[in-house]
């Protein structure tokens, strides 16, 4: 007989013993959290329009104005010290605030703001629109903004938008000012910087960026140049972590001290536990279902109707968004101006049923629905197809990734997609733009917005859309969007199932810590650790 | 042993011919199936909200608008030059993202390969010695396991088990964020670079991360490898030298790690290659769960948003690992074993 191999187990105990237990702790002057960040692709405001980038151009860089995130309809400057509007509302002068800095050292005058407003427009990558729809093109940016003294600038518009409108747009993360000497340093071309940018930082934000390591690791520093309160930690710092039970291990160990991406499981297990706290915000992002009106079945206003009440939302509610959303019936997320809370709709398979033998389609019908294979929407997707069952309409889910169902869905040659919308800037003007205005139904439109996606064309709420656009009185541009969420709640080829709630779970001893209702309204710089 | 200065130049000329066709194969097989595919890259790059203008400008820029065949020509040329392309989610050279993501994979495939070879050779020796006893059924168990349980499940339960609730080892990651900047990256492989470096806690540190996904790639390594050495240990001792042997009085122990183990080394040289090169892969599900910035986890991404120049390179490298890993235990193969060269 053979002797019996004893050294593997030798090896096993050796490798157990050299891996002892380490000190599983945060550095104090550091921020350390969990995130899934694979969405990144590009660190320069006038291109990045990733959730994940979103948030660190926003702790990052600044912009002329900035609204309240305790109270959203608010605004108030971030680098202006004030604006004032001509008579014809077309004309906006601001004034900055006094010895500005980069984080390189470099003055921030109203001659970068003019550059960094000018630079996106004239880049023209896909958050530019945010700034082309007030009227500014690359042939006409140079003469609309400019620079009237060192610390003034005026801004022009093409027509008399409402204010709150301009202003929130200025907002927004493409509007962000950039270190214009040291990108012209950078510059390859005629790019302005934006190959440099992509990794690099030119901002004058409360951090700067130090590291970004594409799916690894995302360091923050503090920007010791900064003109506000200056942070109290040195250093935030973004481990790419997909996996929510695996954040959640982390979290339970104290190797981080935030985890941003838990599953709704993970979030209830973490209710009433001393060491742990939750932060919820409803966020501007809404889940809809959306109706191809190419489909000559759902291009019937019955079958539409129907769909509506073939959405089980309570039970959607209580068991697959439960801690990640709330029911939500509206194009407007809540918490934004004009917003409605109304839920007329719910599920009531008998109603579906007499539309569709109103709608001449008594036996039902078979449709395909492209899904994304992630939760909750993959949920969602089958909890829909059991439930139109009921009513005789057979569901195919076709699974697909996020860039394949988004390709066909662009290409309108789905039945029905489920689709996500985050507003992309705070103004009501951002969802209605997407969801009601349509100019040209035609294969060839220049503008395809979701209303084209789905071949559904209203002139009449169209027209609303841009009558409120230019409605200068807040309350009656509130009003008239509380309308236009009437009016499309009947008609419209879309389902709205339900707003997002961000929940992010910390360790006890950081204070300050609040998601934004937006991707680049999470700031850091308030958090500290006790 | 033959003359191995006979031996190689036949073999190379014969191997060069197919690899160079292997290769064609394989830029033509991935270039295709990732312009087929129903997804447009130009998406990755401009987003859900782009404009029409905008997203034709990217293509454009991408040279997508072009006809296929010119595409792949002109990739063809850039990977002759060693060009792999621009990555569109990083930004950077696909070479380079590569050259900084396969370290982690290497480290970790190297420790699963080790642990597996140490273990599973072995175990599969005393299976066979034993057939059917204890230890060949125990050893069964623990190889069914090894294939039918996820891996994403076990390296989950590890976790749990090792790191949250005996804290044995460290969490997932590939050093703890105080030593982030510590080591300086020279060869990208941590415990090497550390090591080098003098800083032995972050040495402690990187190896505390390591332990349980390498021991969890291992774990599913030795399944394999010990499952196959228990085949070719069986079959060379009921060769005719083993009872020859046997009836000379030679002791069983030499019989069986001295003249089989020795026999059944050669076929089992191919067995561990290709493991290697499987773990070399990238195990993409590991990699998730242990949040390990490796290749699996590189090539995932890169499939999802169809970063299509990510994924070709990293798909050309886990090919290169595969034809290189294959040729080298078949030259080994046909050095060791003389039947297998006419």
């Amino acid at each position: 007989m053979p002797a019996a191999p004893r050294f593997p187990f030798a090896v096993l105990l050796t490798a157990l013993s050299l891996a002892l237990p380490l000190q599983a702790a945060t550095p104090k002057d550091s921020l350390v959290q969990a995130m899934a960040f694979d969405d990144i692709i590009s660190m320069d405001p006038a291109e990045a329009f990733e959730i994940a980038a979103g948030e660190i151009v926003g702790n990052t860089y600044e912009r002329l104005t900035q609204f309240d995130i305790a109270d959203p309809s608010k605004l108030s400057g971030q680098l202006a010290k004030g604006w004032t509007v001509s008579a014809d509302g077309r004309s906006f002068t601001f004034e900055l605030l006094p010895n500005l800095r980069f984080s390189s050292g470099n003055a921030l005058t109203a001659e970068e703001v003019v550059w960094s407003l000018q630079r996106a427009v004239l880049l023209d990558k896909t958050p530019a629109f945010i700034l082309t729809q007030l009227g500014l093109s690359k042939t006409n940016v140079a003469e609309k903004i400019r620079q009237t003294g060192p610390l003034t600038l005026t801004m022009e518009t093409d027509k008399a938008y409402a204010p709150s409108f301009v202003l929130n747009c200025l907002s927004a993360n493409v509007a962000s000012v950039l270190d214009k000497k040291l990108l012209l340093s950078k510059a390859q071309g005629t790019d302005m910087g934006n190959a440099w940018l992509k990794q690099g930082h030119a901002g004058s934000g409360p951090y700067k960026l130090r590291e970004w390591r594409a799916n690894e690791l995302l360091v923050l520093e503090r920007n010791d140049q900064y003109h506000g309160r200056k942070p109290a930690l040195v250093r935030a710092i973004y481990r790419h972590v997909k996996e929510a039970a695996t954040q959640r291990l982390l979290l339970e160990k104290g190797d981080i001290d935030i985890a941003r991406n838990l599953a709704p499981q993970d979030i209830d297990a973490m209710k009433g536990r001393p060491e742990v706290k939750l932060d919820a915000t409803t966020k501007g992002t809404i889940y809809y279902l959306s109706l191809n009106q190419k489909n000559p079945h759902l291009a019937k206003p019955e079958v539409r109707e129907a769909f509506k009440w073939l959405v089980d939302y309570e039970a959607i509610g209580a068991t697959l968004i439960k801690n990640i959303g709330v029911v939500h019936q509206n194009l407007l997320p809540v918490g934004m101006l004009g917003a409605a809370s109304d839920k007329p709709y719910k599920y009531d398979p008998a109603k579906a049923q007499a539309l569709l033998a109103k709608a001449g389609l008594p036996q039902g019908f078979k449709l395909t629905l492209d899904m994304r294979t992630v939760q909750p929407v993959q949920g969602i997707a089958e909890a829909v197809q059991a439930s139109a069952r009921k009513a005789g309409i057979k569901i195919e889910i076709i699974p697909g990734d996020g860039k394949q169902t988004l390709t066909k869905y662009r290409a309108r040659k789905h039945d029905i997609y489920i689709g996500e919308w985050a507003s992309d800037y705070w103004d009501p003007h951002s969802n209605a733009d997407a969801f009601t205005r349509n100019v040209d139904n035609s294969d060839e439109a220049k503008l395809k917005p979701l209303t084209w996606r789905n071949a559904w064309i209203s002139p009449e709420l169209t027209k609303k859309t841009d009558a409120a656009l230019q409605e200068r009185d807040t309350a009656k541009r509130a009003k008239a969007y509380q309308e236009i969420q009437a009016e499309f709640r009947k008609q419209s080829p879309f389902v709205i199932v339900y707003q997002q709630t961000a929940v992010a779970a910390l360790r006890s001893n950081v204070e300050g810590f609040r998601i934004g209702p937006t991707s680049d309204t999470t700031f850091l710089a308030p958090v500290v650790k006790k | 042993m033959p003359s191995l200065r006979k031996f190689l130049p036949r073999a190379v000329a014969r191997t060069v011919l197919s690899l160079a066709l292997t290769y064609l194969g394989l830029l033509a097989v991935t270039f295709f199936i990732g312009r087929v595919v129903p997804t447009d890259p130009a998406l990755a790059v401009a987003g859900d909200r782009a404009s029409e203008e905008q997203l034709q400008r990217v293509r454009q820029e991408l040279g997508l608008d072009r006809p296929l065949l010119y595409q792949f020509g002109v990739y063809l040329g850039k990977v002759a030059r060693g060009d792999l392309g621009q990555s569109l989610l990083t930004s950077n050279p696909v070479a380079e993202d590569i050259a900084r993501v396969f370290p982690a994979t290497l480290e970790l495939a190297t420790v699963g390969i080790v642990f597996g070879v140490l273990l599973g050779v072995p175990l599969g020796v005393w299976a066979a010695v034993r057939r059917g006893r204890w230890v060949d059924q125990g050893l069964r168990v623990i190889g069914l396991l090894g294939y039918s349980v996820p891996i994403f499940w076990l390296g989950l339960m590890g976790l749990v088990l090792f790191y949250a609730k005996l804290g044995w080892v460290a969490g997932p990651g590939r050093i703890d964020i105080a030593y982030e900047y510590s080591v300086p990256t020279v060869s990208g492989l941590i415990l090497l670079d550390a090591a080098m470096a003098g800083e032995w806690e972050a040495f402690r540190s990187a190896l505390s991360h390591l332990a349980l996904p390498g021991a969890l790639l291992g774990y599913f390594a030795m399944a394999y490898i010990s499952r196959m050495t228990r085949s070719f240990m069986l079959k060379e001792l009921g060769q005719e030298y083993v009872v020859a042997a046997r009836a000379k009085g030679l002791s069983e122990a030499r019989i069986v790690w001295r003249h089989a183990l020795r026999n059944a080394a050669v076929p089992l040289l191919t067995v561990i290659a290709l493991s290697y090169a499987g773990l070399l892969e990238g195990s993409v599900l590991t990699e998730t769960v242990f949040a390990w910035p490796g290749l699996g986890l590189y090539i995932t991404n890169a499939l999802q948003n169809a970063d299509m120049n990510a994924v070709l390179g990293g798909t050309l490298v886990v090919g290169t690992i595969f034809i290189f890993i294959n040729l080298l235990s078949d030259l080994l193969y046909r050095w060791l074993d003389p039947r297998t060269r006419s």
